[in-house]
């Protein structure tokens, strides 16, 4: 399956793509709107980390075996076919955290507005590329198929 | 090839998945004495706290079974394993004939033997029929109180469904604290301050020597240091043991704690795996074999049985416990070895407490690898060092960044940054 592959020496730490992950998962998918109106209730679901001269983006890793998914008590993170991305049922999960507590990448987060759920990358569902990787100037995030 | 599974709950839908990866045609036979499409044991007390309904509890779509060849026997107790005849007996006398079994029978509640245990009104509280009972004498006798005797996760549970009821909740503890398992002093002091505002009554250091009732029903229970709790309910939730009640000592199964598996989750009776509650397994932080009473632990020991069934070879390593459970909105996580009491000495604690702020965040170190976390209040990213205690990362040359509010990949060294942000050599 393709997936976002991250070039950390070509991240320059712009933080575009938790703006356009943000407008992409908000409601109007306008950024001004997004931002101005639409907050906590969107958030971004990639996150760069940063220090020094050193930065890069963290999205899902959509794993071949995925903690979340074993994990997960109620079955709301599953394995979407034939897409192969792991999202999460926001309807089923109630917003218990173990998929917080086993990922080893860090990439779930709370969505705690609303309806309690994790919240994380879906590849932007139904998008061509998603839109973090659209949106990154430097090509520090791609999206690609590298399974042999 | 005939598969007969033994449980309907995490590690079955484990090896149903797992069989399935290796063998698409060969049958697969799920027998329970619940009579419920599979669903989530955990989620009885969003049901019973009304936070979901009935239709928000089950684990696997409806075509569960249908799409993965199962065929399900519902509502029927298996009683017995005979692994010398290859066949288990039901409870309405039929036999079941298999080429490969999996015993996912999970664990029981345990109930001490107090005078008045078998009054009614007094329930135990794992399964969703448990939910039910509970519901319909709630509703049949407006209850208003109810004593939660155990502080563990499931008596917190109970606690947290029953408050959203409106009921009335005192928890009794035999610990000095609550939470003990999970939590050290400090998360437990947290967890009990936090309930205590919300209007829980906590004994600690007690238990409950006997259960007064009235008509035939629950009314009062007397604690072993001599107070009385007036309660309309009472719900035992001191715990779980491994369910072993369906293999008799000729069946050649080995059981200790639980029943006694290797690494590819086979049991020491030719043919018969095991996963889940029912089991013990090495626990990785204490090198030691003991059962680990979660359902992460189960979903993959399933997995891996259910691979081993068809003919793959995966192995289990081991587990370690974990937990992830709120405390009246406020967000816990605890992993391994929270508190270790055992050569205290050769353990190394960073913490970090604001008592206001209700957060509170704990790591205990071995020889510079992690070996337990608490998170109370802020639980983001607490799966990067869940992650740090399962892999048993060298954290020496950034011990001092753990406790640091930004703490991310970015702070572990380069290969092994390296290896989980760009995914070099990587096979998750």
């Amino acid at each position: 399956m393709k997936r976002i592959y991250v070039n950390e020496e070509y991240c320059i730490g712009c933080r575009l793509c938790e703006v356009h992950c943000l407008t992409q998962h908000s409601r109007s998918k306008k950024i001004i709107k997004a931002f101005k109106e639409e907050l906590p209730l969107a958030t971004p679901r990639v996150l760069v980390e940063e220090e020094g001269p050193l930065s890069f983006a963290m999205p899902c890793r959509h794993c071949v075996e995925p903690l979340c998914v074993e994990a997960c008590l109620t079955g709301a993170m599953h394995r979407d076919l034939p897409t192969g991305a792991i999202l999460c049922d926001e309807d089923k999960c109630v917003g218990c955290w173990t998929c917080v507590m086993v990922c080893p990448f860090g990439v779930i987060r709370r969505k705690l507005v609303g309806h309690k759920a994790a919240s994380k990358c879906d590849l932007c569902y139904g998008e061509t590329t998603p839109a973090c990787v659209a949106h990154c100037p430097n090509e520090a995030l791609v999206y690609e198929e590298r399974e042999k | 090839m005939r598969y007969v599974i033994v449980g309907n709950s995490a590690a079955a839908v484990g090896a149903i998945e797992g069989i399935r990866e290796q063998d698409r045609d060969n049958p697969i036979t799920v027998v329970s004495d619940e009579p419920y499409h599979v669903y989530s044991r955990p989620l009885i007390s969003y049901l019973l706290g009304k936070v979901i309904d009935e239709g928000h509890m089950y684990y696997r779509s409806p075509d569960f079974y249908e799409r993965n060849g199962v065929q399900p026997k519902l509502g029927i107790k298996a009683v017995e394993v005979r692994p010398q005849e290859q066949v288990v007996i039901l409870e309405d006398g039929d036999t079941l004939g298999y080429d490969r079994l999996l015993l996912a029978t999970g664990g029981r509640p345990f109930v001490p033997a107090v005078p008045g245990a078998d009054l009614e009104g007094v329930f135990t509280f794992t399964r969703w029929q448990d939910a039910r009972r509970l519901e319909q004498y709630i509703e049949q006798y407006t209850v208003k109180s109810t004593l939660v005797v155990g502080a563990g996760l499931i008596g917190l549970k109970t606690t947290e469904a029953l408050m959203a009821r409106s009921i009335k909740v005192t928890m009794v503890e035999l610990a000095d604290r609550i939470l003990s398992l999970s939590f050290d002093q400090t998360a437990s002091r947290l967890a009990e301050a936090i309930l205590l505002k919300e209007g829980v009554g906590i004994k600690t250091n007690t238990s409950v020597q006997e259960i007064v009732g009235r008509d035939g029903r629950v009314a009062q229970a007397i604690l072993q240091n001599g107070e009385t709790v007036d309660c309309d309910m009472l719900v035992f939730a001191i715990g779980v043991r491994p369910n072993t009640e369906m293999i008799p000592k000729e069946a050649g199964i080995q059981v200790n704690r639980g029943i006694v598996v290797d690494r590819y989750m086979r049991t020491t009776a030719p043919q018969v795996f095991a996963a889940g509650d029912c089991v013990e397994t090495h626990d990785l932080l204490l090198g030691t074999s003991r059962p680990i009473a979660i359902w992460p632990n189960a979903y993959q020991q399933g997995y891996v049985a259910g691979n081993n069934m068809a003919g793959g070879e995966k192995t289990y390593p081991g587990g370690f416990p974990m937990n992830s459970v709120e405390v009246c909105g406020v967000p816990t996580i605890s992993v391994g070895l929270t508190d270790p009491r055992e050569n205290a000495d050769l353990y190394e604690t960073l913490d970090y407490v604001d008592r206001n702020a209700l957060v509170y965040k704990k790591l205990v170190l071995r020889d510079n690898r992690l070996v337990g976390a608490i998170f109370v209040g802020n639980i983001e990213r607490a799966g990067i060092y869940t992650g740090l205690i399962r892999d048993r990362v060298d954290v020496s040359a950034f011990k001092n960044h753990l406790l640091s509010g930004s703490f991310g990949l970015i702070s572990l060294p380069r290969d092994h940054r390296k290896h989980l942000v760009v995914g070099e050599g990587i096979e998750v």
